[in-house]
């Protein structure tokens, strides 16, 4: 039993687990945060509403924990994996070129981890917090207005700079991890796994661009 | 040609090794790697030195035994390709070639260029195998097997456990010899009755032996001599998940 959860499988399919369930809040995260872009008077009172209603919400609420959870895990295991590869790999080569035959972002999945997980920090501390615990004045329908807080933060360049390379770099870890989590939990069909393959980019670049237009269209409108 | 020659050289797994610098002045393009290296070693003898050491066996790109890092690539610049089947026209006269053992806690260093991969060997008996009495050979036909899976189950079994995919590997990963050894195994009939117990076994020896978790780079297949296919790896994802979660013990 002890083997079962210290075994690189399974943890490599939690790993898979949590980070499509991440890669799939994503995506409603993505549509939630893109009313951000309506006209300003709508996006204002329709943005603060449907984070009134989310916040309210009980499964929402489940929802919430099993994310915060995912987050943990996804990390944790990246880091129990990470020593581990370190063990398993030993002395170190003198001259090492192995990398001519991988790509760039599977070889960097911790980096580029890490820089999501910077990113995750400064965001809940910036939002999440502020919403929850912080001083936030009300809109006229008297919901908090953190479509304010919002515009505000990407007022600056530096912030839309840091949220830039930050979802260029999530971008990359989902070009391989989409992928890669499917190969984890054992999908060897050759036709389905190319087409997991090719759709992990497009989904890819669909999440990077959506979320990059958000912070700079405001950026520029205001 | 004249090559020059950085080598690691190591006396036991205990001391510590390093590069030492050689020249080979008589280099013919023709010669594979290892036939240049015995060139280097009649040298070393001559001059009462102790020749470099490193495994070969078949010579033909068959038996797997040859594998050693050329110039921080598994089997050298050549994809899919063994040691002993690589020539120095693959080089450039006046090249500097390192030559380094394949690196991996699993693998202990013997000397030289020399390691020790029995721990593959300990995965395969772990349950790479079918238990049937053996004898007479049987009557051919009386296991059918469509041409189809018969072909599959030779391309996963077309693996001669060299070790490359480990030396590629950034976390020294097995899983590709491990899930090609599983799938062959899988695809044929006979393999059938001992499916799970044989996955659940030969994952659980792969990680006693203290290999990585595979992170699916891939780099292992392109550096395979037989390009076993990644896909072997999901596969053995797949049956040991079905394995754990749907067979009741
Ligand atoms: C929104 C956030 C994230 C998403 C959507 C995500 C998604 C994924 C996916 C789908 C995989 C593939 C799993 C597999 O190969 O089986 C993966 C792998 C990985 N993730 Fe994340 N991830 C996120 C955040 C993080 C964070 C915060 C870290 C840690 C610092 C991290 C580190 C890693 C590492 C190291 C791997 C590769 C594991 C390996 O070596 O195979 N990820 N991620
Ligand atoms: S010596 Fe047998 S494969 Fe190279």
């Amino acid at each position: 039993m002890i083997i079962y959860f210290k075994n690189a499988l399974t943890r490599k399919n939690l790993m898979a687990l949590t980070g499509l369930f991440l890669s799939f809040f994503l995506i409603i995260h993505l549509l939630g945060n893109l009313q951000l872009l309506l006209p300003e008077e709508q996006a204002q009172l329709q943005y603060n509403a449907y984070s009134h209603f989310l916040s309210g919400n009980i499964v929402i609420k489940l929802v919430s924990y099993v994310l915060y959870a995912c987050i943990l895990l996804h990390t944790l295991d990246a880091i129990y994996l990470g020593i581990k590869s370190k063990r398993a790999n030993g002395q170190k080569l003198s001259r090492d070129r192995r990398s001519r035959a991988s790509s760039w972002q599977s070889r960097n999945m911790m980096f580029l981890g890490i820089i999501i997980f910077l990113f995750l920090v400064i965001h809940f501390k910036d939002f999440w917090y502020q919403y929850k615990f912080g001083n936030v004045p009300f809109d006229e329908n008297g919901n908090k207005d953190l479509y304010t807080l919002v515009v505000n933060a990407f007022d600056n360049i530096w912030y839309i700079l840091l949220y830039s390379i930050s979802f260029i770099a999530l971008g990359f870890h989902l070009i391989h991890g989409v992928a890669s989590a499917h190969r984890s939990l054992g999908l060897y069909h050759p036709f389905y796994a190319r087409l997991v393959k090719i759709f992990g980019y497009f989904f890819s670049i669909a999440i990077t661009l959506g979320y990059l237009i958000i912070p700079i269209i405001i950026y520029i409108k205001h | 040609m004249k090559i020059y020659l950085k080598i690691w050289r190591q006396k036991d797994n205990l001391s510590k090794g390093s590069f030492k610098d050689y020249t080979v002045e008589d280099v013919n393009k023709d010669m594979s790697f290892l036939e240049m290296l015995d060139t280097l070693n009649l040298k070393l003898v001559k001059q009462g030195e102790r020749p470099v050491e490193f495994d070969h066996d078949c010579r033909e790109g068959i038996c797997g035994q040859c594998g050693v890092m050329i110039n921080g690539i598994a089997h050298g610049p050549l994809k899919n390709t063994t040691t002993c089947q690589l020539h120095m026209r693959s080089f450039k006269d006046g090249d500097t070639i390192y030559v380094e053992p394949f690196k991996a806690e699993a693998f202990p260093i013997v000397r030289d260029l020399k390691v020790d991969r029995s721990s593959l060997d300990r995965i395969i008996t772990s349950g790479g195998f079918v238990s049937v009495d053996t004898g007479q050979a049987p009557e051919a036909n009386s296991i059918p097997i469509t041409y189809e899976e018969a072909e599959a189950a030779f391309d996963a079994a077309a693996c001669i456990g060299c070790g490359a995919c480990v030396a590629s590997c950034k976390n020294s990963s097995a899983a590709l010899f491990t899930g090609a050894k599983i799938t062959h195994l899988e695809l044929l009939p006979q393999g059938q009755k001992e499916t799970h117990k044989r996955v659940a076994e030969m994952v659980e020896q792969m990680e006693k032996e203290g290999f990585g978790h595979c992170s699916n780079t891939e780099a292992c297949q392109v550096e395979c001599p037989e390009n076993i296919s990644v896909l072997n790896i999901a596969r053995m994802n797949f049956e040991y998940n079905k394995s754990k979660l749907l067979v009741k013990k």
